[in-house]
C-alpha cells in the first residue's frame, strides 16, 4: 500500500464519475456523479499530503519547526474546502433540479430546453 | 510510532493492505453501481457506501478528522439531500437512461483513466518516508505534526488560509441563499 495504489484508486473513481457525469440523461445521477468525481480529488489531495514530502519541510531540513512540518497538512485543508464548495454545489443542483421539475415535470437534462434559441 | 508512520511490523501492514483492498474495492464497485443501477434510490444508497469507503480510506492515510468530517457532511447531510430530491421528483422507475454520447464518453474516461494511472505511477515522486530514512526530514516534526493533526489544521485554516476560509463562509451564504430563492414558490 503506498502513494500510488490510492492515486490509481482515485483516477478510477474520478473516470467512472466523468463518464456518469457526461452520459447519464438524469440530473439526479448527473449531482451523484460530480460527488464521485470530488471525492476522487479529495483521495487525492489527502494522499498526496501523506506521502510526498512539502516544499518547506525539505528545504528546513533536519532542524524544521513547526511552521514548516504544519504544511504537511496542505492537502487536508484543500480537501475541507473541496467540502465546502460540494456542499454548497449540491444544494444549489438539487435546488435547480427541483425548479426545473416544477416547469417542465421531468429531470432528465435533455428536457430542460428553455434556454435554447 | 516511531518515524514510520503506519504498522512497521509485517503483520500490521499485511492487516493495513487487507483493509485497503477490501475498502478499493467496495468504492469502486460501489461507484460503478451509481452510475449504472437503474434505481435511482438504490444508486444513492450505493453512493453513500462509496463515501463511507473513501472516509476508511481517509484514516488509513492518518486523516481522521476528514473521514469525521467525510461522514458527517457526506454520509449525513448531502446524501439524505440527494435521497429527498430523489423521492420528490418521482421519476424513480424510469432510472437513469444514457443518451446518444455514451460511447464516446466511455472511450474519453477510460483514457483518462489510463493517462492519470500512467501519470501517476511514472512520477517520480519526492516521498516521505525515505526521505526521513535518508535524515533530510526531521522525523521529530512529522511525527509531532501527525500525533495530533486537528490543531495543525485549525491553525492552517485560520491564519495561513484566512482568506479563503472567510470567501467560504460568504460562498456558503450565498449558497444558502441562492437555494431559497430558486425552490421559492411563484
Amino acid at each position: 500500500m503506498g502513494l500510488e495504489n490510492f492515486l490509481i484508486v482515485s483516477a478510477i473513481l474520478f473516470s467512472i464519475g466523468f463518464y456518469g457525469a457526461l452520459s447519464k440523461r438524469n440530473a439526479i445521477t448527473v449531482l451523484m456523479s460530480i460527488e464521485l468525481m470530488f471525492n476522487a480529488v479529495n483521495l487525492t489531495a489527502v494522499a498526496l499530503s501523506r506521502y510526498v514530502v512539502p516544499e518547506s519541510l525539505a528545504t528546513a531540513g533536519q532542524n524544521a519547526g513547526q511552521d514548516a512540518a504544519q504544511f504537511l497538512l496542505t492537502g487536508h485543508i484543500f480537501a475541507i474546502f473541496i467540502i465546502t464548495v460540494a456542499a454548497a454545489e449540491i444544494a444549489l443542483g438539487l435546488a435547480i433540479v427541483i425548479a426545473i421539475y416544477r416547469s417542465r415535470e421531468s429531470v432528465f437534462v435533455t428536457d430542460a430546453t428553455q434556454m435554447r434559441n | 510510532m516511531g518515524p514510520t508512520m503506519i504498522g512497521q511490523g509485517t503483520e500490521a501492514s499485511l492487516l493495513v493492505d487487507i483493509v485497503f483492498w477490501v475498502l478499493a474495492v467496495s468504492a469502486i464497485v460501489s461507484a460503478i453501481a451509481v452510475v449504472q443501477i437503474r434505481d435511482l434510490f438504490r444508486a444513492a444508497l450505493f453512493l453513500i457506501m462509496t463515501l463511507l469507503s473513501i472516509a476508511g480510506m481517509f484514516i488509513l492515510l492518518r486523516a481522521e478528522f476528514l473521514a469525521a468530517v467525510q461522514v458527517l457532511i457526506y454520509v449525513g447531510a448531502i446524501s439524505v439531500l440527494i435521497i429527498f430530491a430523489i423521492l420528490m421528483t418521482g421519476d424513480v422507475e424510469e432510472g437513469s437512461p444514457s443518451h446518444s454520447m455514451r460511447i464516446p464518453v466511455a472511450i474519453l474516461s477510460t483514457l483518462f483513466c489510463a493517462l492519470a494511472i500512467f501519470v501517476s505511477v511514472s512520477t517520480d515522486w519526492n516521498l516521505l518516508e525515505p526521505a526521513i530514512a535518508a535524515g533530510q526530514v526531521s522525523a521529530d516534526a512529522v511525527e509531532g505534526v501527525y500525533s495530533n493533526t486537528i490543531p495543525v489544521i485549525a491553525k492552517l485554516l485560520i491564519r495561513d488560509f484566512v482568506l479563503v476560509f472567510e470567501i467560504a463562509s460568504v460562498l456558503l451564504l450565498a449558497a444558502v441563499i441562492g437555494a431559497l430563492a430558486l425552490i421559492r414558490e411563484g
